[in-house]
């Protein structure tokens, strides 16, 4: 054994090594940037239970060498792949039926080399492939465009699908694909919908409308990044910023800019720790000490049935109208339901502590696995940044706009510091809008006034979510 | 909503802007059905705990002899109960444990003031 090349080989395999090569220098930036981000989660309590697995995340994924998570495997991955010669060749046992698959492939690349569209192949393949599927190929091979065929057969053979990833990739990118299929965010939504109250809601259906008005920072952060030259999709990623509302952005992002989830999640949940010095200097500039002073009245009681069959109408309509919703507004309504039932309190009780948990684990440090550093550290990043500060403040001035046209229709009823609360982020937009409210006049109590507000937004939000990825999805 | 053009191609000024404008219309116009349908409900539900009321058959115990006129109800527990010597959050969560305690939603009980005894 020659110890100086196995010592030479050790250090050149290790991840130390990793830091001098091309663009290594990056790898280290973002390690700064991770133990920023711990420092800001475990240090000043910004959203701990997110950000502290986000910035693991961080940390683990930029460590050279450590392969948990490869970001070209999921630039290869495809939803769902033309052609999964993978997965279906683990389908077939023998040889005989191997053949046929592999002369199945190439059936498919030269259909679709002659304009043939996927259900026609799929009807093909149910009705008359068999024994002149061979004939059939040669047939097709012959007409079709041969060099558009040879560019499909090379773009299959670099498709990814989960089953691919799970046999190739590192612990992160399994864990991802719950992200990456929408599975982790929904299930987070019913953990909120388990813990939320929507009594408030109930008794004063009106705070729907600053819930709704409060989406305004969605529409024109995503109108800012269009001006600034982002496409479509990516602007509409960024714009659910401003719907404060960590689940519903990692949803949207995974569906519509998979590449721009670290910074847009990041920026998420960064700005809702930071909603109290977002909102309450513009709650300020934007109200009078006058109105800021208005006690408002105690709502109606709201009764038992009334919050069990509130979520099953909320479900059934909502997604009627806008069905890309379901995912989100079925789960969030979904555990609302098994909070009010009364007898589901088991699930209840595990969808708001256990499941949430897990699931909150898994989430934080597989989308922060997604920030590689060759991606990360870029102009779009600081531009997604700004972007999301953006959103905050114009979803609360828009919240608090329609506060003040509520408090001048109301006779001066309504306090319109309970319209900032529409910017979904339960319960700490409401908090602030008790705490300002009691700055103005300390026997005030807006909290559970602001609780409408508050998670009409979550609705909104998700509303938001659906009409972007029914234009954009 | 598709023709709107969309999916990673770069917006025009125009399109961005009619697509941001619909988007927010879209939201308002949920919210608002959403806000119709919930005081439908919430009517609904009046009248049928209304209809309830009237059908119960004479159960309501017969008056009493006239009741002293009612003193003028104690004001709200939220924001007008008076505090002696106790801070607001020790108030909040006196008033918190009563209503475990008594199995009563706080919004039904009224707590005029609470005092520390020393």
């Amino acid at each position: 054994m020659d110890i100086l090349q196995t010592l030479s080989k050790l250090a050149t395999e290790s991840g130390f090594a990793g830091f001098f090569a091309n663009g290594g220098w990056k790898n280290l930036i973002m390690i700064a940037v991770a133990c920023l981000l711990l420092y800001l989660g475990i240090g000043k309590k910004f959203e701990p239970l997110l950000l502290v697995g986000i910035a693991f995340g961080v940390l683990l994924t930029n460590i050279p060498g450590a392969g948990l998570y490869h970001m070209g495997m999921w630039d290869a991955y495809v939803y769902e792949c033309a052609y999964d010669p993978v997965n279906d060749y683990a389908l077939y046992n023998t040889a005989e039926e191997r053949a046929y698959n592999e002369m199945e492939m190439n059936y498919y690349i030269v259909a679709r080399a002659s304009g043939h569209t996927t259900e026609q192949i799929e009807d093909y393949f149910e009705k008359q492939a068999g024994a002149d599927a061979t004939n059939d190929f040669m047939a097709l091979y012959a007409t079709c465009d041969q060099n558009a065929a040879n560019e499909l057969a090379g773009k299959l053979k670099g498709e990814l699908s989960f089953t691919d990833i799970i046999h190739l990739g590192g612990l992160l990118d399994i864990l991802y694909i719950g992200v990456k299929a929408g599975v982790y965010p929904c299930l987070i939504f019913i953990g909120v919908g388990a813990m939320t109250d929507f009594g408030p809601l109930i008794a004063r259906p009106s705070s729907m409308l600053m819930g709704a008005a409060a989406q305004l920072g969605v529409f024109f952060a995503f109108f800012g990044a269009c001006l600034l030259g982002f496409a479509g999709n990516v602007a509409a990623a960024i714009g659910i910023i401003g719907g404060a509302d960590g689940p519903t952005a990692i949803y949207l992002t995974t569906k519509l800019a998979p590449a721009f989830l670290g910074p847009i999640a990041i920026a998420a949940y960064s700005y809702m720790a930071l909603i109290p010095m977002i909102q309450k200097p513009l709650m300020r500039a934007l109200t009078t000490e006058k109105e800021r002073k208005v006690k408002m009245e105690q709502a109606r009681p709201v009764s038992k049935v009334e919050k069990v069959v509130f979520p099953i109408l909320v479900a059934t309509f909502v997604i009627l109208l806008i069905p890309s919703t379901a995912p989100l507004i079925g789960c969030l309504m979904f555990g609302n339901l098994l909070k009010e039932t009364g007898v589901t309190e088991r699930l209840s009780d595990t969808a708001q502590n256990a499941l949430m948990n897990i699931v909150t684990l898994f989430l934080g440090i597989s989308v922060g696995a997604t920030t590689v550093a060759a991606r990360f550290l870029s102009l779009q990043t600081l531009m997604i940044v700004v972007l999301g500060v953006i959103a905050f403040m114009f979803s609360t001035i828009g919240g608090l706009l329609m506060g003040k046209l509520m408090y001048k229709l109301s006779g001066g009823k309504i306090n319109p510091l309970i319209g900032s609360a529409g910017v979904s982020a339960v319960p700490m937009a409401a908090r602030v809008s008790q705490d300002v409210g009691r700055e103005a006049n300390p026997n005030n109590f807006l909290l559970m006034h602001a609780m409408g507000p508050n998670v009409a937004g979550v609705i909104g939000s998700a509303i938001a979510a659906g009409f972007l990825l029914a234009v954009f999805g | 909503m598709n023709t709107l053009a969309l999916t990673a191609a770069n917006l025009g000024i125009g399109g961005s802007g009619i697509a941001a404008v619909l988007g927010y219309a879209v939201v308002f116009f949920g919210l608002v059905l959403l806000m119709c349908v919930v005081i439908l409900m919430g009517k609904a539900m009046a009248g049928t705990n209304k209809k309830a009321e009237v059908k119960a058959p004479g159960s309501a115990p017969a008056p009493a002899a006239p009741a002293a006129p009612a003193a003028p109800p104690a004001p709200g527990s939220a924001g007008e109960v008076k505090l002696f010597d106790v801070p607001d959050k020790e108030a909040a969560m006196i008033m918190a444990i009563v209503a475990d305690k008594m199995g009563k939603p706080l919004n039904e009980l009224r707590f005029k003031s609470i005092k520390e005894v020393k």
